[in-house]
């Protein structure tokens, strides 16, 4: 009886260790990767049908504010451009925004105040798990595409940022022009009434109400306007996206 | 998800060949055997790649937020004083030493490492969560779209309404059912093909409260869906509220699935396995009418009168 017990134990064993050895393979095999990512298309419509693009995240109040906002990945940026405008306390910060657009330009943090100054309180949900809520104030993005003027052959929104992720790999993100357009999609400058931290993504970091925190670029530098994004770090359009994960992080 | 599923009531009878005393029964239809095991693969995936996505961050909280020292489960790893990774399981204030399994487990070189739940337990063996989250949401489409066809089948079929949804009769006989659940007391005739109230309850619960609860508690998780599910997420507590159900109910299915694999063993795992790879499931030959359960079965257990004569229980030190 005990012999057929650990006959069946071993076998058992065996079973789920081949099993996991085969799912290994696959997901190292470009092919398994493939099949297994072609559900983010299929996550990305559903979603898209389920939850229109005007959709709106839900705000919270004062009350349901993280104690800590956790800072994730680079919490202070060591380039040379980033510590000589830390050095200065941001003074000298201006956003480049170029690419597709019909009037490029060069704006500070005052410059986006005018154009537009919106305070939301949202949910940051990580890819990890967590979840952390904030009140952020800033500049909707979409004030800042009509300032610029959009051109038509633009269909994505690129941040470039300060901080390096490895050698010679800045964090990046994209976003499309829908996404880019929604109301909450801010360009923050301010969190939980206090300027930026810099482990929050000083001076200036990207807010979108309704995508995974690592969408979400902080010590943005550069926005460009693109008609595609194969041609930046990878080709899949973000850091992350380039080490595996989804374009799309609705979910 | 059912592996005594679909009693096919278009049953029909073939007599098997070589013993004409037994009937082999066609018991579950094609489509019922085909999602049966499309769902057992898409379950194991992923119960694996869930536990690797967990691994990101092996903490659960109730409310919309992950306040640090608030985690309701939390598997962490501490140092020791000899700079030993320990690892710590803790639920509540409650805490529990648990390395080699949780918070700490070999790594892929075979030195401890900090991991919630070891490689053997995740797809992938690794730490990878960008691929744990491909096999997710691959294997959640296989498994809500073969979940879908399931309950379009049955209802079409009157699977669900026939042979699931309990009768009046079945509810009247559930302190009976209970019984011979405990004493591990099978019918192996026709009645066998009947589901009893406790199969019925155990199946409109998985797949009506966990199938159901589980895909609702992982899209509450999405940020883009929360935009139109923000009264569901509100309603179980929050977004980590929701993590955290997804998590218990996850778990569920592994409690129903040792138990339903135990009854499957100890009700004649072959012909069980037969009936849901083939469809054709062999009932006894019908009996003349026991007075009661009982009866038959002490009348089975009875001792052969020589055997009994030739060793008498008191002289056999063995039975001390």
């Amino acid at each position: 009886m005990s012999d057929r017990r650990s006959f069946l134990r071993m076998a058992g064993m065996g079973a789920v260790g081949m099993l996991l050895a085969g799912c290994d393979r696959i997901s190292q095999s470009g092919l398994g990767a493939r099949v297994l990512g072609s559900a983010e298309g299929l996550n990305r419509r559903v979603q898209a049908l389920l939850s229109p693009s005007s959709a709106m995240a839900k705000e919270y109040s004062e009350a349901d504010i993280s104690p800590v906002f956790h800072p994730n990945g680079t919490t202070m940026p060591d380039t040379p451009a980033y510590q000589a405008l830390m050095a200065n306390q941001f003074r000298d910060y201006q956003l480049q925004v170029d690419g597709l657009v019909s009037r490029p330009a060069m704006l500070s943090i005052d410059d986006l105040k005018k154009l537009d100054d919106r305070t939301q309180i949202t949910r940051h949900d990580c890819v990890e798990g967590w979840s952390a809520i904030g009140k952020w104030r800033g500049t909707q993005l979409s004030a800042v595409l009509d300032h610029v003027g959009v051109s038509d052959q633009a269909r994505f929104v690129v941040f470039h940022c300060f901080d390096e992720m490895d050698v010679d790999t800045p964090y990046y993100e994209s976003v499309d022009i829908q996404e880019a357009r929604h109301p909450q999609t801010l360009l923050a400058f301010a969190l939980n009434d206090q300027p930026l931290p810099i482990p929050n993504g000083a001076p200036l970091r990207l807010r979108i109400g309704r995508q995974l925190g690592y969408k979400q670029a902080k010590y943005i530098s550069r926005i460009e306007l693109v008609s595609s994004f194969k041609s930046i770090g990878d080709g899949k359009g973000g850091y992350w996206e380039d080490q595996g994960y989804e374009w799309y992080a609705g979910i | 998800m059912n592996a005594h599923s679909a009693v096919d009531t278009t049953t029909s009878v073939k007599p098997e060949p070589s013993k004409a005393s037994s009937r082999l029964i066609y018991r579950h239809t094609l489509p019922i055997r085909i999602m049966h095991w499309i769902n057992v693969i898409a379950l194991t995936l992923m119960l694996f790649s869930g536990l690797q996505i967990f691994n990101a961050h092996p903490n659960l909280y109730w409310g919309n937020r992950s306040d640090q020292g608030k985690e309701w489960l939390s598997l962490r790893a501490q140092q020791d004083a000899a700079g030993n990774l320990v690892g710590i399981t803790r639920i509540g204030q409650h805490q529990v030493t648990t390395t080699g399994v949780l918070g700490v487990s070999k790594g892929s070189d075979g030195t401890p490492v900090a991991r919630g739940f070891p490689s053997w337990l995740t797809v992938p063996s690794a730490g990878w969560l960008a691929m744990g989250r491909r096999w997710h949401f691959f294997f959640a489409w296989v498994f809500v779209l073969n979940g879908l066809c399931y309950i379009g089948y049955s209802l079409a079929r009157k699977h669900l309404q026939r042979d699931i949804w309990p009768t009046r009769a079945d509810w009247r006989g559930i302190g009976r059912s209970i019984l011979d659940h405990v004493r591990f007391k099978h019918p192996h005739g026709a009645e066998a093909l009947r589901y009893n109230i406790l199969q019925r309850l155990a199946y409109l619960s998985v797949i009506f409260i966990f199938g159901i609860g589980i895909v609702l508690m992982g899209v509450a998780m999405s940020p883009r869906m929360d935009a139109v599910l923000s009264p569901l997420v509100e309603a179980v507590g929050g977004r980590q509220s929701a993590r955290s159900i997804h998590f218990i109910i996850a778990w569920a299915f592994v409690a129903f699935v040792v138990i339903h694999v135990f009854e499957v063993l100890v009700s004649g795992v072959f012909n069980q396995l037969r009936g849901m790879i083939t469809g054709y499931y062999k009932v006894d030959p019908i009996k003349p009418e026991p007075v009661t359960p009982v009866v038959v079965a002490q009348a089975e257990l009875a001792p052969d009168p020589i055997v009994t004569e030739q060793t008498p229980i008191v002289e056999d030190p063995r039975r001390e």
